[in-house]
């Protein structure tokens, strides 16, 4: 799926607000034909990263490509390169999706043609309808459709599914399978981890500006302490100590006689083992392996 | 998609006039702006040249009726309602929901959008002028300027005065309602420096002499001047030229894109 050549280059990219690290010498490629997700809580510094790639901020120190190109010197070429959906930005209330359309399709020397990009991204029916009456999967749609316009090689999707409802979420991540099908690099922040998961081939993990992880979602959930989860209630009661000597243990919680341990499948043998020992059964035993979530708390668990 | 997509067949517009063409646009989408510049300066002067003792011939005003001098003096109200009242809104606004930002991620910047708006306000401010001066003569027999290059060139200065006045507005605020504020604390004083409540040239000698030095007091002498056949005094034009240059320096300075 990916070629393995990098279209975004970032290396020891640094800057700061106020005598603040916002982004502190993260380095990281995007292949090309790849889906490729920041991840991080809020304030990680994961908008001031793309936007330093967009050429909307130029940083301190350290170096950033777009196809070869430096976002800020070059900034005319990389935007023709470069498909933007920023956070938080809007369009005139009163500008009609069509008119937004035949609008940004004039900025662009090699624009695509708005029709068929409004008819995929399911906008026709809302052509005639003025930017200020959309609802927000809606004005989304178009925002994706916008950031297309100009034919670009990569797209920069910050936070695209923030405040739409479940459906819409849905919805959306199916438009962004499908501007990859069509060979266009996707660079997406999002807090969600359902959303990483589902959409990622890898992911850099953000926190206070630093890259904490940079792998494959599943590598991710591996590598984390707590790979798997178990829980039981005990038909007697059990010794923390115990508990707490079992081999790679992270974990362990009590609610309502309820056990809840992390650990690794190494654990869930220990746990078995121990059980069988006293002669204790484990009523209602699940064993289910970590989700992103969990992957994520463990690797920006520091800050917490 | 670069190798799959359509392209579109045809380059039909440059992106600086896509930008105006979608302004002009959006321009006469907005009832309430449209009134302020073009329908409140005529309908003031309609008022006031309805009320009969400004009809009238007054000896103390060299032989010209109250009607006369508001004339330029309504002129004016149309640039001083587009530089503080319509403009600012809706630069800070672009600015504060993003829409500048959106353009600076496309191949034209952003300050196309501000171009776009100070040429769509300041056409809708000479035009609503142009108004004035045709209800004057037609409804209230008021002569057209006599020296009229100067009362143009007049006109264009305090156009851009008043622009670049609703540019520094636009600058230091940061958000519209904001703008808003600051454009009516502005709008007062500049209408009373355009003579609104009292002419320029009926002002007490040490007011005026303070007046003149203002934009607006500076453009109503000159508008004054050239409405009665002189070519306006280089003083006031100078004034009002040295306003231009100073406000637009200053908002070019302190305008931020986000």
């Amino acid at each position: 799926m990916t070629t393995n050549r990098p279209i975004v280059e970032v290396g020891n990219l640094r800057k700061s607000y106020g005598g603040r690290a916002v982004v502190d010498d993260l380095s990281f490629t995007v292949d090309e034909g790849e889906i490729f997700g920041i991840l991080g809580p809020n304030g990680a510094g994961k908008t001031t990263t793309v936007e330093c790639i967009e050429g909307l901020r130029v940083p301190d120190s350290g170096l950033v490509r777009v196809a070869g190109l430096d976002p800020v010197a070059d900034h005319a070429a990389v935007t023709q390169v470069l498909g933007a959906q920023l956070q938080e930005s809007e369009l005139q209330a009163k500008l009609t999706v069509r008119e937004a359309l035949e609008l940004y399709a004039a900025l662009y020397p090699h624009p695509a043609d708005w029709r068929p990009l409004a008819e995929r991204l399911g906008l026709t029916d809302q052509l005639t309808s003025r930017f200020g009456v959309l609802s927000g999967g809606q004005k989304q749609r178009l925002f994706i459709a916008l950031a297309l316009i100009g034919n670009p090689r990569v797209v920069v999707l910050d936070e695209l599914t923030t405040g739409l409802d479940p459906r819409a979420r849905r919805d959306t991540w199916e438009v962004v399978e499908d501007v990859r099908a069509r060979g266009v690099t996707v660079l997406l922040v999002t807090h969600f981890m359902e959303e990483a998961q589902r959409l990622c081939d890898r992911i850099a993990v953000i926190d206070k500006g630093k890259i904490t992880a940079l792998d494959t979602p599943q590598g991710l959930i591996s590598r984390t302490a707590e790979s798997t989860i178990i829980s039981f209630t005990p038909s007697a009661p059990l010794d923390d100590a115990e508990l707490a000597a079992l081999p790679a243990v992270g974990s362990i919680e009590e609610k309502d006689g309820r056990i809840t341990l992390g650990g690794t499948d190494e654990t869930v043998t220990a746990v078995l083992s121990l059980l069988a020992r006293h002669r204790i059964t484990a009523h209602q035993l699940r064993v289910t392996d970590a989700t992103l979530d969990d992957a994520f708390l463990d690797l920006t668990g520091a800050t917490r | 998609m670069s190798a799959t997509a359509t392209t579109a067949p045809v380059r039909r517009t440059s992106p600086r006039a896509a930008v105006l063409r979608a302004e002009a646009r959006l321009f006469r989408r907005e009832p309430g702006t449209l009134f302020w510049i073009l329908g409140f300066p005529p309908l003031l002067l309609v008022i006031l040249g309805s009320i009969p003792s400004f009809r009238k011939v007054d000896p103390g005003l060299g032989g010209l009726r109250i009607i006369d001098l508001y004339v330029p003096i309504l002129v004016l109200v149309a640039l001083i309602v587009t530089g503080l009242q319509t403009m600012p809104p809706i630069i800070t606004g672009y600015r504060e929901r993003g829409i500048l930002r959106r353009m600076s991620a496309t191949p034209v910047k952003p300050s196309a959008l501000l171009t776009a708006q100070m040429g769509l306000n300041g056409a809708a401010a000479i035009v609503s002028a142009l108004v004035c001066l045709t209800i004057g003569r037609l409804a209230f027999d008021v002569r057209l300027p006599k020296q009229a290059a100067g009362y143009a060139l007049a006109l264009l200065l305090a156009a851009a005065a008043a622009l670049a006045l609703g540019a520094l507005v636009s600058a230091l605020a940061r958000t519209a309602k904001i703008a808003t504020a600051i454009g009516s604390a502005v709008f007062f004083p500049s209408m009373f420096c355009a003579g609104v409540w009292l002419p320029v040239q009926s002002m007490p000698h040490v007011l005026r002499q303070i007046v003149e030095l203002t934009p607006f007091g500076a453009a109503a002498r000159a508008l004054g001047q050239a409405a009665a056949g002189d070519w306006p005094s280089w003083s006031h034009l100078g004034v009002l030229a040295v306003w231009a240059v100073l406000l637009s320096a200053a908002a070019a300075k302190w305008f931020r894109w986000e």
